[in-house]
């Protein structure tokens, strides 16, 4: 089994697969009809993109495991998704700052990642760009509707902007899977994205009249598998069926 | 957001396949035309039920009093040769 490309789809899936089930909880709960539907319908390309990579890893993993396995039957420090994905949806302005701060990167990511020589990762993210190029101006369309909005949306939006800064620097960390695969010509180097990232990033929030975070210090950790408290709740949930009922089908 | 009865609703209007024109699906809230869009991106064609949308604001489509449906529509009714039903056409003559 090709360990390392193993681990590095995982890298890549386990923030989606997060992030999708954290947007999902509002499924029926969204601060509206219509943006309850936009945040689900989200969330299900998370999931599909999801899908994609685990089918993929299950093959490369060359036993009898599946990619249900991978997603519900790891425990919490086998997860190696970034520690901002897993933040808990606070409120609006928070789930949407925790978006716009992921899909910035995550577009950036896929268009490095469709340049990969592994056809299949090259396809999953031709097919992703589509999809995550609208969660961007989605998000990024909030960020600026609230940051540029009344004075309590803006104080809502400003106070998630400066809780979740902390956690953007470790979307550039590279795990030991990512330089093996950077050397193959397979993985993308993260670190390269970082100074488009934040460029990006501040021009959507100086346009949203907010400030920037000057704040130095990063939090990291999710992706050496050691996460804040919440993931486990998350996974709790995410897991409950195939815990209780191994096996289940539907 | 949360006073989202200030949201002024919006009639959806969508266009399932090129060469088909566009119907009226629905309507929605939202703050701005552009959010409109959007909204209704999601809500209407996340089946892939088109290829283009339009949205208009609600007040500004004049609508028919119902109360009024008498004058209005109820004479047509009785006029059949208003139908172009009443000619013989040559066989090829197509898609009349």
């Amino acid at each position: 089994m090709k360990q390392n490309l193993y681990n590095y789809i995982l890298g890549i899936a386990d923030n989606s697969l997060i992030l999708g089930q954290r947007l999902g909880e509002l499924t029926g709960h969204g601060p509206s009809l219509e943006t309850d539907i936009a945040c689900t319908n989200i969330s299900l390309d998370l999931f599909g993109q999801v899908r994609s990579y685990f089918q993929y890893a299950a093959k490369i993993a060359g036993d009898n495991r599946t990619e249900d396995d991978i997603a519900m039957l790891r425990k919490e420090r086998e997860y190696v998704n970034v520690l901002l994905v897993e933040q808990p949806n606070r409120d609006f302005a928070y789930t949407m700052a925790r978006q716009f701060l992921f899909d910035v990167y995550h577009l950036l990511f896929l268009q490095k990642l469709e340049k990969s020589k592994d056809l299949t990762l090259s396809a999953i993210a031709t097919k992703s760009i589509k999809e995550v190029s609208y969660h961007e101006r989605f998000s990024g369309d909030w960020i600026k509707r609230l940051g540029d909005g009344t004075e309590e949306s803006k104080t809502k939006m400003q106070d998630a902007i400066d809780g979740l800064w902390t956690y953007t620097d470790e979307l550039f960390h590279q795990t030991e899977a990512d330089k093996a695969m950077v050397a193959e010509g397979i993985g993308v180097d993260v670190t390269k994205l970082k100074e488009t990232y934040y460029k990006k990033v501040n021009e959507i929030l100086e346009e949203a009249t907010l400030e920037i975070p000057e704040s130095k210090w990063f939090q990291k950790g999710g992706k050496d598998g050691i996460h804040t408290e919440h993931l486990g709740y998350l996974l709790a949930e995410l897991q409950y069926m195939q815990r209780a009922y191994p096996n289940m089908e539907w | 957001m949360s006073d989202k009865k200030n949201w002024p609703l919006w009639e959806i209007f969508v266009r399932s396949k090129n060469g088909l024109e566009h119907r009226h699906f629905g309507s929605l809230h939202a703050a701005d035309a552009e959010m409109a869009l959007e909204n209704a991106r999601d809500v209407y064609t996340r089946r892939n039920e088109g290829v283009s949308i339009w949205v208009v604001e609600s007040k500004n489509i004049t609508a028919s009093n119902p109360e009024h449906n008498g004058e209005m529509f109820e004479p047509a009714q009785d006029k059949v040769y208003r139908h172009p039903t009443f000619y013989d056409l040559p066989d090829e003559v197509k898609h009349m």
